[in-house]
């Protein structure tokens, strides 16, 4: 599903957390939106998400307008910055939520629920801590937990807000890979928010140079550091040289 | 630590003595006193007439103000944890105000507003309610003293927990009662008992504003509180005593649930 985001404005107050941003996400790519904190890109996310409401502008999905529609409808997953994982359920009945709020008629039986949570587990490979709480999981753990129980849903987009902000170097560095390769295989539309350079030439097909509110580029990572369109983002990059031409997809 | 054991064993052992000097004998002089005349006159004290009618009326007071705050503090608290607006430190100090206002007030309050002198009493008087000397002034002035237990133990816990995890449920496709019922309230579920606990000794034990509307109408408006009042001034010690004993029991159970809720807390978190 491709996302087209139209001349959209966001305050908070005094703040100005979005000025008239445009930009469109083609369907199935794996978009990274970049920019130091405070620029807007988690705003942007959760507007896209239904989390928060805009002041003008509006939101499509496959060219229909869903900026009036609620979160629940949007058929979007989530991860959240800090997972955001139901601390009062297991492994299991996290992923096995989204599923299980279904309405009746929709709802898969009992088994089918149970087949398809493990299938996620298995694609996690978490299957065996299924019965462990979030609070007895590692950094890491947690955070694919929240990625399966997104998925749990079948989203047809898929959010992550500073996806891997909160794990330390190593753990990120095999996440961010295997997020990577993940999305190759299922090829759902994903926008993840970063501020960390090298994350997002590393990971996405295209990037979003975010600053102040405002969009300053979009392209594939080639074009964003070969070719910076605006003093900011020529700034913004110019220290990454862990790049060396040799981007692996 | 490492302080000289002389400086700890003289800091617990004050703090025993003061516990024992002030809590713990008087406990004991109330079972004490209460079973002086041995315990046929205890037990005839608890079952006559007036006793038995105070005994409903509490345990009545407390069944109407207990669930009607157990759900305005949710709301309270969920309103002011989970969002932002404008006047909110407004309601915060509203939620405290019948901590701070003297329980005698809460209840001139009542007799101001309904009673015969007050601004709808005339009304109320021609329309043959009554209110002011009457079981649901009773009512009214216990819910009132009782207003903040609930919404101040949930509003610290609400606030730290944040709304990610609602946020999430929303995400997943749960409607607004299911994110509540299978993720707000779980979270906050022994916070929920603890307040519910501390709300019902207050309501059973509430003296000051329930004696200002009460009318203290032996048979009829009469709290336990109230009546043991009544027999203390006729000098009928072990009846009075024998009646408080309810209360006190009342108090120890509550201390007993609350530290077996206490502990489940911790253990969760």
């Amino acid at each position: 599903m491709d996302i087209e985001i139209v001349g959209i404005s966001k305050q908070f107050g005094r703040f100005k957390a979005l000025k008239d941003v445009s930009l469109t996400i083609p369907s199935g790519e794996l978009v990274a939106l970049l920019g130091p904190s405070g620029c807007g890109k988690t705003t942007i996310l959760r507007i896209i998400a239904g989390l928060e409401s805009t002041d003008s502008g509006s939101i499509l999905f496959n060219g229909e307008d869903v900026t009036q529609r609620r979160v629940g409808e949007r058929n979007i997953g989530f991860v959240f910055q800090h997972y955001a994982l139901f601390r009062h359920m297991t492994v299991f009945e996290n992923v096995a939520f989204g599923i299980r709020v279904k309405a009746r008629k929709i709802r898969p039986k009992k088994e089918q629920i149970k087949s398809k949570v493990f299938e996620l587990l298995r694609l996690i490979q978490l299957d065996h801590l299924s019965e462990k709480y979030p609070a007895q999981l590692s950094g890491g753990q947690r955070q694919r937990v929240a990625l399966a129980r997104a998925l749990a849903v079948e989203p047809e987009v898929l959010l992550l807000d500073e996806p891997f902000g909160a794990l330390d170097a190593k753990v990120r560095l095999e996440l961010r890979r295997w997020l990577r390769r993940l999305h190759d295989e299922i090829h759902v539309t994903s926008v993840f928010v970063t501020h960390d350079q090298v994350e997002a030439l590393e990971v996405s097909d295209r990037v979003v140079v975010m600053n102040e509110g405002k969009v300053e580029q979009i392209g594939t990572p080639e074009e964003v550091y070969n070719h910076p369109a605006t003093p900011f983002t020529c700034d913004f990059l110019v220290n990454v040289n862990l790049f060396h031409g040799n981007h692996v997809k | 630590m490492d302080e000289p054991w002389a400086v700890r064993w003289l800091m617990i052992g004050t703090a025993l003595l003061f516990l024992g000097l002030f809590l713990l004998i008087p406990l004991a002089a109330v079972f004490s006193q209460a079973l002086e005349k041995g315990l046929a006159v205890y037990l005839s004290a608890i079952s006559e007439p007036d006793a038995i009618s105070a005994i409903q009326l509490t345990v009545l007071a407390a069944a109407i103000s207990v669930p009607l705050n157990l759900i305005f503090g949710i709301m309270a608290a969920w309103a002011i944890a989970k969002f932002e607006f404008p006047g909110k430190s407004l309601i915060i100090t509203l939620i405290d105000l019948p901590f701070t206002v003297s329980p005698i007030i809460s209840g001139m309050v009542y007799v101001l507003i309904f009673g015969l002198q007050g601004w709808i009493g005339p009304w109320l008087y021609a329309h043959d309610i009554k209110i002011i000397f009457a079981v649901p002034g009773v009512i009214l002035a216990t819910i009132f003293v009782t207003f903040p237990f609930i919404a101040r133990e949930l509003i610290p816990l609400m606030e730290s927990q944040g709304r990610e995890e609602e946020e999430a449920a929303l995400t997943l496709g749960a409607g607004g009662l299911q994110t509540f019922f299978r993720v707000t309230l779980p979270n906050i579920k022994w916070a929920l008992l603890y307040g519910v606990i501390l709300c019902n000794a207050r309501a059973m034990g509430e003296f000051g504003a329930v004696s200002v509307v009460s009318g203290h109408i032996r048979g009829s408006t009469n709290t336990i509180p109230l009546h043991v009042e009544i027999l203390y001034n006729e000098y009928n010690f072990a009846a009075a005593f024998a009646v408080a004993s309810l209360l006190a029991m009342l108090a120890l159970v509550t201390l007993a649930v609350k530290s077996l809720v206490g502990w489940k807390m911790r253990e969760e978190t």
